[in-house]
């Protein structure tokens, strides 16, 4: 069932991940993100946009390891772990917060 | 939390009244073209046309090939020993998760169509025409089985449930019916050489983020290599260690063992997946190109020894099958095992004392262990019968003071599968997730209770991840669960470690 953001019909996969990664606008995670009861904070932005810019760089979501150690040289030391990503992103920080920045899913045994 | 019910713990564990079809709507998605396609399977998540002729050809080639699947096909006598030995059974109720009913799903069209008994009489041997409708059944039931073998070492004939499923896998896939997580990792590996879609320059940013980190904590610069050439050890790990929690840990650990015990290593971006989920769909060529991966890699990174990480399934491909599908290992080193398990070297070090332990550092923990189903029953990790239920205790008791066993019928041979295994750990199965975690959860809460327990230690990446989902929904904490070589990481004081502490404690002391 695709999803519908700013009059455009955009397709995704059977689990609401976006197809095409080039479809993707902020108004996309506004939508996935309420879809799910949740008001994206300037906070879930960071991580977003971080998201983005590192799959850009390396066609891949970062590991854990690497997210933390970058939230936590940003927003200070004490936000830099996964219990403060997953405040924010109650299902996991690696499958909502990709899925709300278009990325795809991380498969595999994680 | 969740829209279906959590299963209630229990002191003793409980046999569930048996209910019919409670857990037939659970069926994972299907793979479409373009994930079925790159292994080699047709059709588009739909039965493809002369799906049944296809269907029965390849069964038939299959009893041909495997002789074990042809006895287990005919050797079960229904006499119940199995019934509630499955976790999923044990969590759902469901009566086709008795694994003696779901192995009879591929039975009885097996003795329709092989059988003088069933080609004539079909009604008096409970044979079954091939439908659709069994197809959706076979595809709903054998992915509620995690192919952990459990219900065999309790069969008195010794028929291999996990066998069955595989085959029933293989030929479903064969027909239009494969299962979208597994052939999408399967894909993912075939093409960048592990089941995230790692990248190597992804890899290599990790890797050098490690190296920081460890720095940071320990002051000791301890190497995390990749693809260098002429290193003695090639680590063949599963890539969550890369990129999940509490994985990570556990490399980070590896990485510290190996600078302890001072011998080169690398990790390969070919290479970097131990995990071989061709296992999970019974497909012998895809697991055969999948291992055929560590050959070049080592063969490339001319090293001596391949030495696998903590993961359990990839460890019964590893340690039984890996010298058929991609031997021989003649260029190895002979004086050591091919391959090796992590725990095995570690345990060596251990023994040799060349490692250096503070074992006060896991105070504030008190550790079970979990025996991953795979590890358990299908493999040693060092030379004597029983040292893969031995050696993962050693190394922990090694480094931790507080150690206490669950109950002994859900440990060792008798291990309960996490409830994610054989490719079955997907947000589409959680419910068969959550309720297949029951027997596990149910000993690790006795555990706590009666002994303090407080963490449980695993040597699986699917156990660590579907730990880490499912607790919460048992109102444990995610991160209760931990690597074996997490606990050796933080235990381990490594040369050098401390001594700007020291020498900032000397300066001020002189002050």
């Amino acid at each position: 069932m695709p999803i519908e953001v700013n009059g455009k019909s955009l397709e995704v996969d059977e689990e609401g991940y976006l197809a095409n990664l080039n479809d993707w606008e902020p108004a996309v995670a506004e939508v996935m993100a309420k879809e799910e009861g949740l008001d994206l904070s300037d906070d879930h932005w960071e991580i977003i946009n971080f998201l983005r810019e590192y799959y850009e760089e390396y066609q891949i979501a970062p590991a854990v390891r690497v997210l933390t150690k970058a939230v936590g040289k940003k927003l200070g030391k004490e936000k830099g772990n996964s219990k403060y990503l997953y405040e924010l992103f109650p299902y996991g920080p690696g499958k909502q917060a990709c899925k709300y920045a278009g990325l795809p899913k991380p498969t595999g045994c994680v | 939390m969740a829209d279906f019910e959590i299963p209630e713990t229990h002191e003793f564990p409980v046999i569930p009244t048996v209910m019919e079809g409670v857990m037939s709507h659970s069926a994972p998605f299907l793979a479409k073209e373009q994930f079925q396609a790159p292994l080699g399977f047709p059709g588009n998540g739909e039965l493809i046309e002369g799906w049944k002729e296809t269907f029965l050809e390849k069964l038939g080639e299959m009893l041909g090939k495997y002789r074990s699947l042809q006895v287990f096909m005919d050797i079960c006598v229904k006499c119940g020993a199995c019934t509630d030995k499955c976790h999923y059974f044990l969590g759902t109720g469901d009566a086709k998760n008795m694994p003696v009913a779901r192995q009879d799903l591929l039975r009885k069209v097996y003795r329709r169509y092989f059988t003088f008994a069933g080609k004539h009489f079909p009604k008096l041997v409970g044979a079954v025409d091939l439908t659709e409708e069994i197809i959706d059944e076979m595809y709903s039931y054998y992915h509620q089985c995690s192919e952990c073998r459990r219900c065999s070492v309790f069969c008195p004939y010794g028929i291999d449930t996990a066998e069955v499923t595989m085959a029933a896998r293989d030929i479903l896939a064969h027909v239009g019916k494969g299962q979208k997580y597994s052939n999408e990792i399967i894909g993912k590996v075939h093409k960048i050489g592990n089941n995230l879609g790692l990248p190597e320059p992804a890899l290599a940013d990790t890797l050098e983020g490690l190296e920081e980190e460890v720095e940071e904590d320990t002051g000791v610069k301890v190497r995390y290599p990749l693809d260098e050439k002429g290193a003695d050890i090639l680590l063949v790990t599963p890539s969550a260690d890369f990129f999940a929690e509490p994985h990570v840990d556990g490399l980070i650990g590896y990485g510290k063992v190996f600078h302890a015990a001072g011998v080169s290593w690398t990790v390969s971006s070919k290479a970097s997946e131990a995990a071989n989920f061709g296992l999970f769909i019974g497909n012998y060529e895809n697991m055969r190109e999948i291992s055929l991966r560590i050959r070049e890699a080592a063969k490339e990174l001319g090293v001596k020894r391949i030495i696998f990480g903590e993961c359990g399934h990839a460890w019964r491909v590893a340690y039984s099958f890996l010298n058929t599908l991609a031997g021989p290992w003649d260029f190895l080193d002979p004086n050591y095992p091919v391959p090796q398990h992590i725990l095995d070297f570690t345990s060596d070090c251990l023994d040799r004392g060349i490692l250096n332990i503070d074992k006060s550092e896991n105070d504030w923990m008190t550790l079970t262990f979990h025996d991953s189903c795979n590890v358990a029953r299908a493999s040693r990790i060092g030379s004597y019968p029983g040292s893969q239920f031995e050696i993962p205790r050693k190394v922990i008791k090694a480094v931790c003071n507080n150690f206490h066993d669950m109950a002994p019928e859900t440990i060792h041979d008798s291990t309960f599968c996490c409830g994610g295994g054989g490719g079955l750990l997907t947000d589409d199965l959680i419910e068969l997730r959550i309720k297949g975690a029951l027997p596990r959860m149910e000993a690790l809460k006795n555990v706590i209770e009666d002994k303090g327990v407080t963490h449980m230690a695993a040597i699986c990446a699917i156990c660590k991840s579907q730990f880490t989902k499912v607790l919460p929904y048992y109102g444990m904490t995610m991160d209760q669960i931990v690597s074996v070589h997490q606990l050796v990481s933080s235990a381990i004081i490594l040369e050098g470690q401390g001594d700007e502490d020291e020498a900032e404690a000397d300066t001020e002391e002189a002050a």
